[in-house]
């Protein structure tokens, strides 16, 4: 009766998964293929929510496709250019083996290529789009350039990814647009805000690597492809947004100087000139013959009551914003040829600073140590031979803690041989309840505009309040006086009940001393308790959940704060030693 | 080799030669003179091939090219080569007797009609020729001859003799010394004559000795003449005209050229494409921003960033966010997936001694993998105020009145206190314990003012609830008591007395049953110990009906319906109102007004109408062990505590189920009661608490009950695992108390 017998699996959400083996035939692509075509196209697997209805009923572990996906890969033209060049590759080997050197040579001329450009328009319809994708992309160039050119990918890729994040890196001193900055073990962390999008990108210490073998170099490689695309188009519309020109050139008068120098050391004119883009030191050409571009001022509209606030507010920021980039306007900077140049330079440029080095570390210094207006002198050993008067002497963690404070820190701590202050991440935003490093007080005290040693009162009665709201947190230590007071009772009771023959003592009776408002708490407490005990058990477990959390969080941070504070009895120990 | 090549040469030449013999033959006429020469030619045939083409060359005409005389001088120089490998003696022969035909053709060039009587010389003087016709044997290793007495033939065929007398050594040093002409002297071994060479030949010899030209007159330094010079002569090099193939189209090149041609149409070939050179050409991809945005991409998950980094990945981290020893060990025992970072934090005094991070490339491509390996599902993060989930009810204050605080400890049993009891005025509290007393307290001095001891652990007291008559129940083993305390004023207990008189007299018609009535006597009778109700099995409750002339008793008992009795004490009748075992029955209860009667078995209550004698109802518990049960005083509402922590409102009004579980307590619920007049319920639990909640019941039946915990009462001290075993209220004021296992009442005011 009635109609056509229903079949499994041929509605809902079966039909619109596929699975990776299917997606792959469908396609016609070999595995490495599609694992390409899908990093270039940016498509990725879905988790079904009924993995067994979409799996027809097996529960065996398969990766799967949106079928849209999939469909939506067919049309792809970079999918012909693969089976190209598999044919391509194909008649390579035969003309090889049949040692036709003339095809061999023709087919090489000929060997098919592909452009990315559309795939970025596409996955990135935006220039905000791909600014904030670039992240990654400048992760994985800054890696690869650091690469030996010794085949683990091809010497083009590495010299494509050395001359994108030197231009990366030019733009970012050109528009003043670094933030932060982080020495951690990994590498150094940089953080710019450009046109109002966070970029944090991570540059790895310039080491040799030691290649691992677990790692697959073609996944990396073609990620590499598609963010060296993406990085041209997009280092291209920034240098236009900011007059300069793209194939950046340095600035003519730049150039002038730096001409005449090592010319004879480097064989090649083009490397020579990306020696110099990358030393950094130079500013660029602009379109635009250099007219100093006026920052676009803040309309004044008529606004009223809250909006006057947050109106007063983003001023001050702004104001904040360019008293940072100018932070190190007017000093001078001599690096010391032990120190990593490139990151020092970058960040002494972005700020404003003048900066220089030997002329035998890197081409492009502009003046010499003697000068004798150097303000501060880099140095990273524990002593130097030759000093000059008129000029600070600092670990290069001076710098770097100065960007993230926003302000010129007072060189004391970081003079050569000094124990340097703890190096703190410009990441971390403490909210209230998180643990917060004493160092960070400090720097915060500082940017107030206070005076560090009375804060270091202040903060150590902020220390007390925290204890004193660490015991709030724990009703449990009131219980446990309860309970004391509970046996003292019993004894006494007990006594009594015992001994008629006992001596009977009467003591003065001690005032308790009632505090209303510690009562009220009490009382709130308690009401709270109860609330708690009437809540719906859904409700009560993520309640729970929560509170599980937010205990977890004070746990931690007491447990720092407990470190920190037998970390500093040691230390204070150890001084009053050294002074008997 | 080379003479095999010259043999076929030969042939090639006889056959010439007898077409041009044909031709001479018609030429005789012209060139009569030169018939003696053709005759001689005629013998000559055989030995020298040079010959002959010297003179054909001749005989075909004046002019005809130097090219042939070219030829013939090669072939001679051929014959010459041949000779040399041979012998050397043959070589200086030869040399000048060539030397000697040269110079006369190049004077033949100049004179033709002197060459005829020319050649006549010439070939008296060919000595190349005299010896091979001296000795015809050829060209042999003369060895051959050596045990021979000749060395070879003449023209005629005759042996040619050696020298008679062969030179010795001895003969040999002679001649050396005596002759003057031996230095010149050479022998020919063909011959085996010596042969003295001319002055001439001498010096031939010397000459070619020292690697000069044999001919005096050569002059080896002429001013060479560039035959290719800068200067464009006026005349070609050749006047050779083009072959007709320089202008007429190749057949092999039109085919080669038609099979590239069919290639590039049948795309086979392709073009060399230019350099493609806009790869690495970037251009301002995004200047048509257009806003339409894919369809695909509304959809599109952008990757989620990687965490920022902490301070404890820093270089030089505060000391805190450095690992303890213990932390280290615990990081390395861990897996990798469990563990909260994924790296040691580490200190560096310096910037200069940071060095490389090992794994660092080993994270960027696990980042890779998960950017186009992981799944990604848009997380909705719960981001409530924990404070917003914890409901909002009327605060406890607004509530009152209710027990707060614990204001009398009532002590004096050894045991634990199963049961307490209220007397309806309120002024007495009655508690049965396990160190098989029963004592009555006054509630407000918290003194003892009787203990009754009876001799076994009590399970449960109760007052009469009807106040005028001041009666208990106890329940001892297997034994219902019925206590007249004699604590109030004298007409209420004399209302009591009369009442357990008026039993007596009904005693005497009862007859036996599995429950018997007795009165006590002597010591038992002065403790105030009036009625014995011997049941057949242990009593766990005794509970009385609301008048206060109905007691109820339950002996749980999985196999027997005899489980509850009913007893009436005016009448001192005991009646069992079930048929039927319907599972271990808990506890029982009146209902405070209608005839009902509620039956707690293990997981139901059933309620049953007495007038009736049907059931009206079976409540569901939701729980796994009821223990106690309590029913409101309006009625409509039961409380029901279990064994697994809860307590279950009943509604009766609106369903079986439970209108509100409480799981308020930690441990199982020993108690449970209602207060008769304030809005309230509390419940005992062995986690040594006693909840107090404030329960309005609405007389509006659109209204559904509040409930509301007010407040946790504790005070007991857990002993044996046990905390709270009952909780009763006081009957007038919002008092509660609570007996626990640790021998002590409690009352909470």
């Amino acid at each position: 009766m009635g109609g056509l017998q229903k079949k499994k699996y041929e509605r809902g959400s079966a039909t619109n998964y596929i699975t990776r083996n299917k997606a792959r035939k469908k396609l016609q692509l070999s595995l490495p293929d599609f694992r390409r075509l899908c990093i270039l196209k940016g498509i990725y697997p879905h988790e079904p929510k009924h993995k067994k209805k979409v799996n027809k009923g097996s529960t065996a572990p398969r990766t799967f496709y949106l079928l849209k996906d999939i469909r939506f890969l067919l049309h792809e033209p970079i999918v012909g250019k693969f089976r190209e060049y598999k044919v391509f590759v194909r008649k390579l080997k035969k003309a090889y083996g049949k040692t036709e050197w003339g095809s061999v040579e023709r087919l090489k001329d000929n060997k098919p290529t592909y452009k990315l450009d559309h795939i970025i328009k596409e996955r990135y319809p935006t220039f905000i789009d791909a600014l904030r994708d670039i992240e990654d992309a400048l992760c994985m160039g800054f890696l690869f350039s650091t690469f030996a050119r010794t085949g683990k990918c091809h010497v083009q890729t590495i010299q494509l990814c050395r001359r994108l994040t030197v231009e990366w890196m030019n733009y970012v001193i050109t528009s003043r647009a670094l933030k932060k900055v982080f020495i951690s073990i990994k590498g150094i962390y940089y953080q710019a805000e450009v046109m109002g999008q966070l970029i944090t990108w991570l540059v790895p210490y310039q080491f040799s690597h030691d290649h691992p073998t677990d790692v697959d170099y073609r996944v990396m490689a073609t990620f590499t492809e598609l963010y060296t695309t993406l990085m041209g188009f997009v280092n291209f519309r920034l240098y236009h947004s900011l007059n300069l020109l793209y194939p950046p050139k340095l600035d003519s008068k730049a150039e002038l100087e730096l001409k005449g120098e090592d010319e004879d050391d480097y064989a090649m004119n083009s490397e020579s000139y990306l020696e110099k883009l990358s030393a950094l030191s130079a500013s660029l050409a602009r379109v635009v013959s250099a007219t100093e571009e006026e920052e676009a001022e803040l309309d004044q509209f008529p606004v009223e009551g809250e909006d006057m606030e947050k109106m007063e507010a983003r001023e001050k920021e702004q104001i904040e914003q360019e008293a940072q980039k100018k932070l190190f306007e007017g000093l001078k900077f001599f690096l010391n040829r032990e120190v990593p140049r490139e990151s020092l330079a970058f960040v002494i440029r972005c700020f404003g600073g003048e900066v220089s080095w030997d002329k035998s570390v890197c081409m492009g210094s502009t003046y010499d140590v003697t000068d004798e207006t150097i303000t501060h002198h880099i140095v990273d050993r524990p002593n130097i031979d030759k000093q000059y008067i008129n000029r600070y002497y600092i670990q290069p963690q001076w710098l770097y803690d100065c960007v993230n404070a926003k302000l010129v820190l007072p060189v004391e701590d970081y003079f050569l041989g000094v124990t340097l202050p703890p190096h703190l991440s410009p990441f971390v935003e403490e909210k209230d309840g998180d643990y917060v490093p004493p160092e960070k007080l400090k720097i915060m005290a500082l940017q107030r505009g206070e005076n560090p040693a009375q804060e270091e009162e202040e903060e150590e009665e902020g220390e007390d309040d925290d204890e004193e709201e660490e015991e709030d947190d724990n009703d449990d230590e009131e219980d446990d006086e309860e309970e004391a007071e509970e046996k003292n009772l019993k004894k006494m009771e007990e006594q009594r009940s015992q001994g008629k023959s006992l001596p009977v003592k009467v003591t003065p009776g001690k005032m308790k001393v009632e505090n209303p408002e510690r009562l009220e708490q009490e009382e709130k407490a308690e009401e709270k308790r109860l609330a708690i005990m009437m809540m719906k058990k859904k409700e009560k477990y993520l309640y729970d959940k929560i509170m599980f959390g937010k205990k977890r969080k004070v746990r931690e941070a007491n447990k720092l704060a407990a470190k920190r504070k037998a970390f500093d009895d040691a230390e204070k120990a150890k001084k009053k030693k050294a002074r008997k | 080799m080379e003479e095999s090549s010259t043999r076929s040469e030969d042939m090639k030449n006889t056959e010439k030669k007898k077409r041009k013999e044909e031709e001479e033959e018609q030429e005789e006429e012209v060139f009569s003179f030169s018939k003696k020469a053709a005759e001689e030619e005629e013998e000559d045939e055989d030995q020298s091939d040079s010959e002959d083409s010297v003179f054909s060359g001749l005989e075909d005409s004046g002019s005809d090219s130097e090219d042939d005389e070219d030829e013939e001088e090669g072939e001679e120089g051929g014959s010459h080569d041949e000779d040399d490998d041979d012998d050397d003696d043959d070589d200086v022969k030869a040399e000048p007797q060539q030397t000697q035909k040269k110079k006369k053709k190049k004077k033949k060039q100049e004179v033709i009609k002197a060459a005829e009587e020319e050649k006549k010389d010439e070939y008296e003087h060919d000595s190349s020729d005299e010896e091979d016709i001296r000795n015809t044997v050829g060209n042999i290793p003369m060895e051959w001859y050596k045990d021979f007495p000749h060395i070879g033939y003449d023209l005629d065929g005759k042996k040619i003799f050696k020298p008679i007398r062969n030179k010795d050594e001895l003969d040999d040093f002679l001649d050396k010394m005596e002759n003057p002409d031996y230095w010149r002297t050479v022998h020919d071994k063909q011959t085996g004559s010596d042969i003295t060479l001319s002055d001439e030949q001498v010096e031939l010899v010397n000459r070619l000795q020292r690697g000069q030209f044999g001919d005096v007159n050569f002059n080896e330094y002429q001013p060479s003449v560039d035959f290719f010079s800068k200067d464009v002569m006026i005349h070609p090099v050749t006047n050779r005209p083009a072959d007709k193939r320089s202008f007429i189209p190749s057949l092999i090149e039109k085919e080669k050229v038609s099979k590239l041609v069919h290639a590039i149409k049948m795309g086979w070939i392709k073009p060399r494409r230019k350099e493609d050179d806009s790869k690495g050409r970037y251009y301002d991809l995004w200047a048509n921003e257009d806003s339409s945005i894919l369809a695909r991409h509304r959809m599109h998950l952008p990757a989620p960033k990687t965490p920022l980094p902490g301070h404890q990945e820093s270089y030089n981290p505060p000391p805190e966010y450095l690992f303890t020893d213990e932390e280290r060990a615990l990081w390395e025992q861990q897996d990798p997936i469990d563990r909260k970072l994924p790296f040691v934090p580490q200190r560096f005094s310096s910037l200069r001694q940071v060095p490389a991070f090992p794994r660092f490339i080993h994270e960027r491509f696990e980042r890779c993998l998960d950017l186009y390996l992981c799944p990604r599902q848009r997380k909705m993060r719960v981001n409530v105020n924990p404070e917003d989930l914890i409901p909002n009810l009327p605060k406890p204050k607004d509530l009152q009145p209710f027990p707060t605080t614990q204001s009398l400890v009532y002590r004096g049993h050894s045991g634990l206190v199963r049961s307490i009891s209220v007397s309806p005025s309120g002024q007495w509290l009655a508690s049965g314990s396990d160190d098989g007393s029963i004592r009555f307290w006054e509630v407000c001095s918290s003194r003892c003012m009787k203990t009754v001891q009876v001799g076994g652990a009590v399970k449960s007291v109760t007052w009469n609830p009807n106040p005028s008559v001041c009666l208990l129940a106890v329940a001892l083993d297997s034994v219902v008591l019925i206590l007249s305390p004699c604590l109030a004023d004298r007409q209420v207990v004399s209302a009591s007395e009369r009442l357990l008189i008026g039993q007596q007299e009904a005693d005497t018609t009862e007859g036996a049953g599995p429950v018997t009535w007795s009165e006590t006597e002597g010591e038992e009778l002065n403790q105030g110990i009036r009625l014995k109700i011997q049941h057949p099995k242990a009593v766990h409750q005794v509970q009385w009906h609301a008048k206060g002339d109905y007691l109820a008793s339950v002996m749980p008992d999985h196999s027997s319906h005899l489980q509850v009795f009913i007893h009436q004490m005016s009448k001192r009748r005991s009646q069992n109102p079930f048929r039927k075992n319907k599972g271990l029955v808990q506890c029982v209860s009146f209902h405070p007004i209608r005839p009902y009667f509620f039956v707690a078995t293990q997981r139901s209550v059933r309620i049953y109408n007495l007038v009736k004698q049907e059931m009206t109802k079976k409540l569901q518990a939701n729980s796994k062990w009821i223990s106690s049960m309590a029913v409101h005083p309006g009625g409509d509402h039961v409380i029901c505590g279990s064994y697994d922590c809860r307590l279950s409102w009943f509604d009766l009004d609106l369903s079986t189920k439970p209108y509100k579980m409480l799981r308020h307590h930690k441990k199982a619920v020993r108690a449970v009661a209602f207060h008769r007049l304030y809005p309230l319920f509390a419940s005992a639990s062995d986690d040594g608490s006693v909840i107090v909640c404030h329960g309005t019941v609405y007389n509006d039946l659109l209204q559904n009950p509040l409930i509301v915990p007010v407040k946790v009462l504790k005070g007991h001290v857990m002993t044996h695992d046990l905390g709270v075993l009952d909780v009763t209220f006081h009957p007038t004021q919002p008092w509660i108390f609570s007996s626990g296992s640790d021998a002590t009442i409690r009352l909470f005011t």
